[in-house]
């Protein structure tokens, strides 16, 4: 249904205000009386706390008070587990959820033990340097495959044992498939994803206003509405004596929907014991440790095949590092395990998970959330196994994708929703071949590639497919309101961080009002305004949220039809909305103000069960996600004295259904292919045996600049969901997930004269030299 | 990532600023752009007790001829002066081809010429082409004046020949000699970054096409910038082949540098990677002294 809006490359709403410094972001929040807060962080990965003296940091001019575990009572509590672990058979999951502040031990470098509040953010950072912690170090668990060993220390000794979950899910029967393969392929994977590093850290602002009896919290949360329901029960308010505001956020991409961080626990409680507002904005350093991530998983998979290259089956046993708490669940793991099937018809699959408690920083989703370790281990293996078959490797990936008329396709396994894992729609041979035509891939093999290698160059390609489940439920909420002014106001649960919302929502309610897209005011997370919805994350806003404005919209020009026609006696099917009016056929009209006006009268009687103006609040609440796919190719060039390697040509193929606004979904597509080329040569946290973080600052730890970003060229597949009105699907992780699958193949193929095999991620210009020099010296014996 | 509480000056001279050192000694830090030292202070890895900020003393920001046909350049001329300086591209070439390795636009619009060697990071360029260039450093104190050799400037990491209460006023670079080549190249993880190696050279040629002279000058690969003076003694008097070059490349990299290993580059890579590069820049020093 492109329309005059919904499908336009509109401009963005929300520019202006962002690009001449006048929106608001947390740190922008001021507010008379104002205290600061700062931390004092475990500079251990595991050690016991014998003592902490406070006392010179309380004698400090300026400073306020300063809290430990002990201080706050009752307040102490374990946070909430987010997401339970799912309904899979014969599942093992130990819940250990992050404390507020470190009582007993700490467990991972970075983890609050002490709060200072003082009447600036210098006075309590002086302070910190005040208070002596009396720390009995332990050993540090950091290697998940050590950590189940059973002389291993333990995170926490009450378990007995470092292991957080084991699931194993099933589809079909994977030994009876491999006793008739041709092909067996076995390997050992190793896939590290790193930080978001998002450009605004987190931030709370928090102000307990005693004579209104009213808490108004400023937080970075991708969460508003699930904040403020939390926050009121912690604190014995009513929820509607708090409210939560997720303003401006620069930048998110997972980790700000983690709850409770230990400081959105703290900071509101602070500004009601003080009576005073309460600022805490996390600085670059704590970021690296105090935010979470996402890590490394180790892989033992094995791919069994037919001798034409069809895919029999897939066994994986893969050990995932959780970090020290793990109250996201199992939701980074499990995209894991169902994200590896990908594109491919794979009858017979065997996954086993294992979560293992680590002394680190707590993992939860970052943009692609574990679907990257999937998408990788099993395009390795379709490489590995096209290599070995001699078939091109575009040729096996097309021998196996799922054909157009088995969707809806059932996977047969349990996918982070809890639902089964059922693709809903995919198209996905015309995304390879439009990938293909793109890199020009049969000319680059042919000729382009033979005629550099003769003239001593190393450049290879690397073409890759992936799903990539999206717009998961349970619901999201829209009230949509044409005003008296003849604005029409939107208000949604889901928080924005860079999205795009304020352009692409105003397009869904456009396509239905008929009314320029600037005249339409969204406002996201704020609990004031809409307090019912989950939050932004699993790249569902477009689908859940967007469905739910769209349900709205619809609802609502219903409602200014019927206004209309009671005005004009003209039934609805003979008016027509157009340009902000009504207009009937014979030249009579009326604008959306007037009839604003009118459906909210001053006086006079109304008919019974009228309900007053045109506004209609909806929800849409999806029984399972939605699938979308794409192909990711590139060219590279690899300089193998300096180990170095540069990306020539980019492309992405895209499939996420019905597309609202091209110029947002490209975006979303380069800003994550900037991450996933991070992820693939640049970006890497390391961590060295006693549990340290080595690349706690960005000078060690490397985001790509424009400078190692290529240009991207992005071409669209529409295959629209049949599971909602609209036909979208997520999109909004799309460009980071098969990134280092095609880096490392592309640079694999760059160095075919070396004879190696490239079974991890990311790489690094050193990491080449030890794997040049492996091969060397294995070419040697 | 705030800094403890500090005293500041802005002394308006030269002289200023001297008595100002004098008076607070180790207690004092030099403010000139602040692209080091305000992280460090922000990080509370430095804890200076006074700074002395040198951005109001004008007289420090020249670039000025020399009578030996090099500079003479002040040491608060930001880095984004000297690189679009036509004296220093027509005088001073391989410091010209340099600037644009240093850091990021926004950086060098800072950052300047004196700062960074009393910072000596020995990563650094500056450092390094100071020492290939046989710079010489004009230090001054309330107690007098006296220019230093940069190789005898740059004492180990972070660590110079200023004492406490003296401050680096002007940098002189004689130029290089006729029949004289120049190549630098550095390989950093990403454009901007420090580099994991650099290396400039130098390379002089007699008129019959044998090593007169050479100076090949390593960064990121010891505790300052490191002399490949190996690698000079097997060129010097040989008329450079790539066989050669190759042989005193490889030979400079494992006798005359002393590198460490980090997250980045293990001490092995690094000196592989000063072997490539000083390769590179050998041979692209030569081309040009041929030319």
């Amino acid at each position: 249904m492109a329309g005059r809006y919904f499908g336009q490359p509109i401009r963005r709403n929300e520019d202006p205000v962002l690009l001449t410094g006048q929106a608001l972001f947390t740190d922008d929040v001021q507010l008379p009386g104002m205290v600061h807060v700062a931390f004092l962080r475990s500079d251990y990965a595991h050690a016991r706390i014998r003592s902490i003296d406070v006392s010179r940091a309380l004698d400090r001019p300026g400073v306020i008070g300063v809290y430990t575990a002990e201080d706050l009572g009752d307040y102490w509590q374990p946070g909430p587990l987010l997401v339970p672990p799912p309904p899979v058979e014969g599942i093992i999951f130990h819940q250990r959820t992050q404390v507020p502040l470190a009582k007993g031990k700490v467990r991972h470098v970075g983890e609050p033990v002490v709060m200072v509040v003082a009447e600036s953010r210098y006075i309590a950072e002086d302070a910190l340097d005040d208070i002596f912690v009396d720390y009995e170090p332990l050993e540090a668990v950091v290697d998940v495959e050590k950590a189940l060993e059973p002389d291993a220390p333990l995170v926490h000794e009450d378990l007995g044992t470092n292991l957080a979950a084991r699931v194993v899910q099933r589809k079909g029967d994977y030994e009876a498939a491999r006793a008739k393969a041709d092909v067996i392929i076995q390997r050992r994977f190793y896939y590290d994803h790193g930080l978001a590093a998002a450009m605004e850290n987190r931030g709370i602002v928090a102000h307990w206003d005693k004579k209104m009896q009213y808490l108004t919290v400023w937080d970075t949360t991708q969460a508003p509405v699930v904040i403020r329901n939390g926050l009121a029960k912690m604190l014995g308010l009513s929820e509607s004596q708090v409210r939560v505001i997720a303003p401006f956020i620069g930048g998110a991409f997972g980790p700000k929907i983690m709850m409770f961080y230990p400081e959105e626990v703290l900071i509101p409680w602070l500004s009601m014991k003080l009576n005073r507002p309460v600022k805490w904005i996390e600085d670059r350093r704590e970021n690296f440790v105090a935010t979470t991530q996402e890590r490394y998983q180790v892989h033992y998979a094995e791919i069994a095949l037919t001798k034409e290259g069809r895919i029999l089956g897939v066994k994986d046993r893969f050990y995932h590092d959780t970090g020290a708490y793990d109250p996201y669940g199992l939701t980074v793991p499990i995209n894991s395990q169902c994200t590896l099937l990908g594109p491919y018809d794979i009858p017979n699959y065997h996954s086993e998970m294992n979560v293992v408690f680590t002394n680190k920083t707590i993992v939860t989703p970052y943009r692609g959330a574990g679907r990257q370790h999937g998408v990788f281990v099993m395009e390795r293996l379709l490489d590995l196994a096209a290599k070995e078959l001699g078939i091109d490797r575009t040729e096996i990936r097309r021998r196996n994708f799922i054909p157009p008329d088995k969707f809806p396709y059932n996977n047969e396994i349990i996918y982070q929703d809890f639902a089964p894992l059922v693709y809903d729609s995919g198209n996905y041979e015309p995304a390879l071949d439009l990938a293909m035509k793109l890199i020009d891939y049969e000319k680059f093999i042919k000729e382009e590639q033979p005629r550099l290698r003769a003239e001593g160059k190393h450049v290879g390609l690397g073409i890759v497919a992936y799903v990539e489940g999206t717009g998961i439920g349970p619901y999201e909420g829209a009230r949509v309101q044409v005003e008296s002014t003849g604005k029409v106001n939107v208000a949604t649960g889901v928080g924005t961080q860079g999205q795009s919302h304020f352009t692409s929502f105003a397009q869904i309610v456009a396509e239905q009002l008929d009314v320029d897209v600037r005249n339409i005011r969204i406002v996201t997370g704020d609990t004031a305004e809409f307090h019912w919805g989950t939050g932004t994350f699993a790249s569902r806003g477009a689908v859940v949220a967007g469905n739910a404005i769209h349900a709205a919209a619809k609802k609502v020009r219903e409602k200014v039809l019927q206004k209309a026609s009671e005005e004009f006696g003209v039934p609805v099917e003979e008016l027509e909305l157009r340009g902000g009016y009504v207009h009937t056929k014979d030249g009579r009209s009326i604008s959306l103000a007037d009839l604003a006006v009118k459906a909210n009268p001053l006086r006079g009687a109304v008919k019974p069960g009228t309900e007053p103006g045109l506004e209609a609040t909806m929800y849409f609440g999806p029984e399972r996600g939605v699938t979308a796919n794409g192909v990711h190719a590139m060219i590279v060039e690899v300089d193998p004295e300096l180990m170095d390697v540069k990306i020539k040509k980019y492309v992405v193929v895209h499939d996420c259904g019905k597309v609202i606004n091209p110029l947002v979904v490209e975006g979303q597509i380069h800003g994550g292919v900037a991450q996933g080329i991070g992820n693939s040569f640049y970006e890497e946290i390391v961590y060295n045996e006693d549990g340290q973080m080595l690349t706690a600052s960005f000078m060690d730890y490397l985001i790509p600049t424009a400078m190692e970003i290529p240009p991207i060229e992005v071409g669209h597949v529409e295959t629209p969901s049949p599971w909602n009105e609209l036909g979208t699907k997520g999109t909004g992780e799309a460009g980071a997930i098969p990134t280092a699958a095609a880096f490392v193949q592309a640079v694999e193929d760059a160095l075919a004269d070396y004879g190696i095999e490239i079974l991890e991620a990311p790489l690094s210009p050193n990491r080449l030299f030890e794997i040049l020099k492996e091969a060397q010296a294995k070419k040697g014996t | 990532m705030k800094p403890p509480a500090f005293k500041y000056y802005a002394p308006s001279s030269v002289e200023e600023a001297l008595a100002l050192l004098a008076e607070h000694g180790y207690d004092a830090k030099i403010l000139a752009g602040g692209q080091s030292l305000i992280p460090t202070m922000n990080f509370r890895l430095a804890q200076p007790g006074v700074l002395v900020d040198l951005n109001r003393v004008s007289e420090l920001a020249f670039i000025r001829p020399a009578d030996d046909g090099g500079l003479l350049i002040g040491a608060m001329t930001r880095h984004v002066q000297v690189e679009t300086s036509d004296l220093v591209a027509q005088r001073l070439p391989l410091l010209h081809e340099t600037m644009p390795f240093i850091a990021h636009p926004q950086i060098r619009n800072r950052g300047t010429y004196g700062g960074s060697i009393s910072h000596a990071d020995p990563a650094a360029e500056l450092p390094a082409i100071t020492v290939t260039h046989r710079g010489k450093i004009h230090l001054r104190s309330t107690r007098g004046s006296r220019w230093v050799d940069a190789d005898d400037f740059f004492v180990g990491l972070f660590t110079t020949a200023l004492e406490p209460d003296e401050m680096v006023v002007e940098i002189a670079l004689p130029p290089l000699p006729p029949r004289t080549g120049w190549a630098f190249d550095e390989f950093s993880r990403r454009h901007g970054d420090f580099a994991l190696v650099g290396v400039a050279a130098a390379v002089t040629l007699d008129p019959a096409g044998a090593v007169e002279d050479a100076r090949l000058v390593f960064m990121g690969v010891g505790d300052r910038p490191m002399k490949g003076d190996t690698a000079v003694a097997l060129l010097r008097g040989q008329v450079p082949s790539a066989d050669l070059i190759e042989e005193a490349a490889t030979r400079a990299a494992q006798e005359d540098i002393d590198p460490f290993g980090d997250v980045h580059a293990s001490a092995a890579f690094r000196r592989h990677l000063a072997a490539v590069l000083a390769k590179r820049v050998l041979t692209r020093a030569v081309e040009r002294a041929n030319r």
